[in-house]
């Protein structure tokens, strides 16, 4: 397994290069320009001054190669600066710093990082914990009402998209009942219970609006692989043996049938971090999601390939972890 | 009565606005105030950024020596009196200007603001590696000197006619140069913490930063009145889109004031209907406008597309312009898309008043039978299918713009308003940063106008028109001569507007100088290349429990900002 691992880790590196040339040769190639959106009395002059005050006239190997450098090189000697207060050379290195709000891009990411993690990461925690025991009972139960129920429930979930549900909890919940505000407070600091209450208000419905959506889907992998198991022979097997129906469902079907479930979820972790565009949007939660749009609206070239690329590396080390979770779930599978 | 209605409504503010001013108690008695820019700033410096944005979220903190109100009226910021011929400021020979700042003005760090400082910023902005967003600000400045502490002279080299250029509204407030001393040229993107909280003479200081995301605010200290900003503490918070602001100050009030509301009419009257808050507009120089392509845009004729060296099969004829001109009504669009933000309008310069021409007022009244017999005039023979043919071509017409949900609703208004007299439309929509891009290898951009029409809006900063009427003239062609840099889209070239151009440059008399405006926008308008449709209007939203708001499209919104309160 350790090998393994090794192996797919070395594999990763010319896999993430490749991605990282794609992503810039298609932001390069794509007719966007980050003097678009500027108003219209800015003359061309100007516009053609401030491309070239970015670097842009520079040629494309040149702009990747150095992208390459600050990315890899400087962007990590100053995290290690920052974590252990050495200094590293002189200590003056060009960081990836974004067009629109010329910061560094990392900082900018980071500064993002917390609300996304609260409200996205939340909601992923809260749609488990619904999900599974939703597709364990309904599989365990089938076609009884509270199957249809929930079956019902998840293809509405499903169904229907985020910016909608997003909408009408606003109307609901915010124009109609004042219960909860409508946009987030990214500057709230919690320091007392009230604080703490006002954050969970805050965080309800863009929390459950995703927890909805990942859920549902969730829901229906857990049911439908609880069915499976529940029809072999190993479940007639341990009935036989004359243990208890709890010990049947709980540990042996419960834990085969999360082989599948578990992928889901671990697939699903790096869009933790990308954060969730439209949510994000109707909510302001400004995290991760809204700076990426955002770039892209913007052709901030810098922010957008440093974003996506992170999220390439998320999802190649999350497919790693998928199989050795594989392998730690099911004692028959062995990667040599 | 629509006009009425905005005129009462603005005159109950003012009003109200002088009112509130006399009982309000002092600095920082009213509290905290929301505001939220749906589109929230990158960063708080506008030389770096020429974004609307930026500009208004950094007007809270840094002034010009002089802004516009909102009639578009200079008035004094950080000098006691405007400089003119008059009054000695401004030299006979139009080629300096020199500025005395207000005793006593400091900066929110305590420091006094000194004619250094507009020496610096001019020095900052010009730098060639700069990149400077705010540049044509500078235009013709030969020096920028501080003759004392207190007076700045700014010579020019050639006379300028409206010396206002450096120093005035939300284009070019004035920097601290303390703080922006090791951000010149190519350093000024590395200075991360100055460029997002830049030290000011404004009525906040800001005390967080987020990009893209939230600013926060508190009033600042030395702000040279003692009473004044009314509010202690400020967020500005951005994020989502045009309706949910809209929403949070109409409908939720969590939020006091909202900017840009570019939302369907109809959508934000219902909003406004729940009673919470009040919406504004106001006009200032912006009109949708439709250019008429004066050259042939066929593919057929490779590198020649759409140059001079092909005049266009049919639109060069004024009669044609003029029918589809009088096919539209204007009422409709600005109904249908743009509510209290647009009026229609017939001239491509609208304001202000002492600039706008009467003499296409024809235009607003939609005649189709009119039309229709213009096009019948000129040859145009209506055929079987509805679509007008003469000598074997059709009247068929190409009409592009950029995606934007207003631009794709009037454009199929105007495609049915023009099937009824005959002529034949497609339509086309190109994303905005591709088509105001200006990439020259992009056959999609504005410039380039591979189509017979383009439809999209533009204005001028600050209340002269002269460097906007410039944009006429033939040697602004875009072609690829000129890598299809230019802003004279339509390709109208008349020798006889040239000389109006450069007559304009050496005018100074406000008088001659309107005369001339008006004589160069009926040329144009003559010339049927450009159709004007919407003049319109900056749309925000503030809620009833604040007072003062005059709302302002000559300079920031957020202008004077220092005389909002809180109602009782």
């Amino acid at each position: 397994m350790f090998a393994f691992t090794i192996r797919r880790l070395l594999f990763a590196i010319p896999t993430l290069l490749a991605i990282s040339f794609i992503i810039f040769a298609i932001l390069d190639l794509a007719p966007s320009d980050p003097t678009g959106n500027l108003p219209l009395t800015i003359s061309p002059e100007v516009r053609a001054q401030i491309r070239s005050s970015l670097g842009l006239d520079e040629p494309f190997p040149i702009r990747y190669l150095l992208w390459l450098k600050q990315f890899f090189i400087n962007e990590p000697l100053n995290l290690i600066e920052g974590w252990t207060g050495w200094t590293l050379g002189d200590g003056e290195r060009m960081r990836v710093t974004s067009w629109a709000t010329r910061s560094p891009v990392v900082d900018l990411i980071i500064e993002r990082m917390p609300q996304t993690l609260w409200v996205v990461g939340m909601s992923q925690v809260i749609a488990i914990v619904i999900a599974v025991p939703i597709g364990v009972i309904s599989a365990y139960k089938q076609y009884s009402w509270f199957d249809q129920i929930g079956t019902f429930v998840s293809m509405v979930g499903f169904s229907i998209p985020t910016f909608f549900t997003g909408l009408v909890f606003i109307v609901l919940f915010s124009v109609h009942l004042q219960w909860f505000p409508s946009i987030y407070d990214t500057n709230h600091v919690i320091d007392s219970w009230d604080s703490f209450v006002f954050q969970i208000k805050q965080m309800i419905m863009p929390t459950m609006v995703l927890a909805l959506a990942t859920a549902a889907q969730l829901s229906r992998y857990m049911r439908a692989s609880m069915l499976d198991n529940l029809q072999q022979d190993y479940v007639r097997t341990a009935r036989a043996k004359g243990l208890t129906e709890r010990v049947v469902v709980m540990i042996h079907v419960l834990r085969n049938s999360m082989i599948p479930v578990v992928t889901v979820i671990a697939l699903n972790i790096p869009t933790i971090f990308g954060g969730a565009i439209i949510t994000e949007q109707i909510f302001r939660v400004n995290g991760i999601g809204q700076l990426l749009i955002i770039g892209i609206q913007g052709a901030d070239i810098p922010l957008v390939q440093t974003l996506t690329f992170i999220f390439a590396v998320l999802i190649v080390l999350f497919n790693l972890i998928a199989d050795v979770l594989y392998g730690i779930l099911d004692p028959r599978i062995r990667y040599e | 009565m629509k006009k009425i209605g905005f005129l009462m409504a603005a005159t109950a503010l003012v009003a109200a606005g002088s009112a509130h001013a006399e009982s309000h108690e002092g600095r920082a008695t009213d509290g905290h105030l929301n505001i939220i820019y749906w589109q929230a700033p990158s960063l708080l410096n506008p030389y770096l950024s020429g974004g609307t944005k930026e500009l208004e979220a950094s007007s809270l903190v840094i002034e010009p020596l002089a802004r516009y109100d909102e009639t578009g009226t200079m008035v004094p910021f950080l000098v006691d009196e405007i400089p003119t011929v008059d009054n000695g400021g401004v030299s006979e020979d139009l080629t300096t200007i020199t500025w005395t700042l207000s005793e006593g003005i400091k900066w929110s760090d305590g420091t006094p603001l000194t004619a250094a400082d507009a020496v610096f910023t001019w020095q900052y902005c010009t730098d060639p590696e700069s990149g400077c967003a705010q540049l044509s600000n500078y235009n013709d400045v030969e020096s920028v000197e501080a003759v004392d502490d207190r007076t700045i002279k700014i010579t020019f080299s050639v006379p300028k006619p409206f010396p206002y250029g450096p120093f005035v509204g939300a284009q070019s407030p004035i920097i601290q140069a303390a703080q922006f001393a090791d951000c010149l040229g190519a350093a000024a993107p590395t200075c991360t913490d100055a460029n997002f909280a830049p030290i000011g003479t404004g009525p906040f200081v800001v005390t967080d930063f987020k990009a893209n995301d939230v600013a926060s605010f508190v009033a600042n200290e030395n702000y040279r009145d003692p009473m004044k900003p009314a509010f202690a503490t400020l967020n500005l918070k951005g994020g989502g889109d045009a309706a949910s602001a809209a929403r949070s100050v109409l409908e939720t009030g969590e939020f006091d004031y909202a900017w840009n509301l570019q939302v369907e009419p109809e959508i934000l009257n219902q909003m406004a209907a729940a009673g919470q808050g009040t919406v504004v507009s106001a006009f200032g120089t912006s009109v949708e406008r439709m250019h008429v392509n004066q050259t042939d845009p066929d593919p057929e004729l490779g590198d020649e597309r759409a140059t001079v060296a092909h005049p266009h099969p049919f639109l060069t004829d004024p009669n044609v312009s003029r029918a589809l001109s009088l096919a539209i009504d204007r009422e409709i669009l600005v109904e249908a898309g743009y509510g209290s933000s647009g009026q229609p309008t017939c001239n491509v310069l609208p304001a202000p008043a002492i600039y706008a021409s009467t003499n296409n007022d024809w235009c607003l009244n939609y005649d189709p039978d009119e039309a229709n017999r213009l096009l019948d005039e000129a040859g145009w023979v209506m055929g079987d299918d509805g679509v007008r043919t003469k000598d074997g071509e059709r009247l068929s017409i190409l009409y592009q713009t950029s995606t934007n949900s207003v631009r794709q609703g009037t454009q199929a208004l105007v495609k049915q308003m023009w099937e009824e007299i005959g002529v034949e439309t497609e339509l086309r929509n190109i994303d905005g940063s591709v088509f105001f891009g200006g990439d020259p290898s992009s056959p999609d951009t504005f410039q380039k106008f591979f189509a017979d029409i383009e439809m999209y809006t533009n204005n001028f900063d600050g209340t002269d028109p002269e460097r906007y009427m410039g944009n006429w003239a033939c040697a602004e062609i875009p072609s690829p001569e000129t890598q299809w840099q230019g802003s004279n889209m339509q390709r109208f070239c008349s020798e006889e507007y040239d000389a109006l151009v450069v007559e304009f440059g050496q005018t100074a008399a406000l008088e001659d100088r309107a005369a001339l405006a008006i004589k160069m926008n009926d040329m144009l308008m003559n010339s049927g290349s450009i159709i004007p449709l919407v003049h319109r209007g900056g749309v925000s939203a503030h809620s009833n429990t604040l007072e003062g708001v005059l709302m302002n499209e000559w300079d920031s919104e957020l202008w004077n900002i220092a005389d909002w309160t809180r109602a009782e």
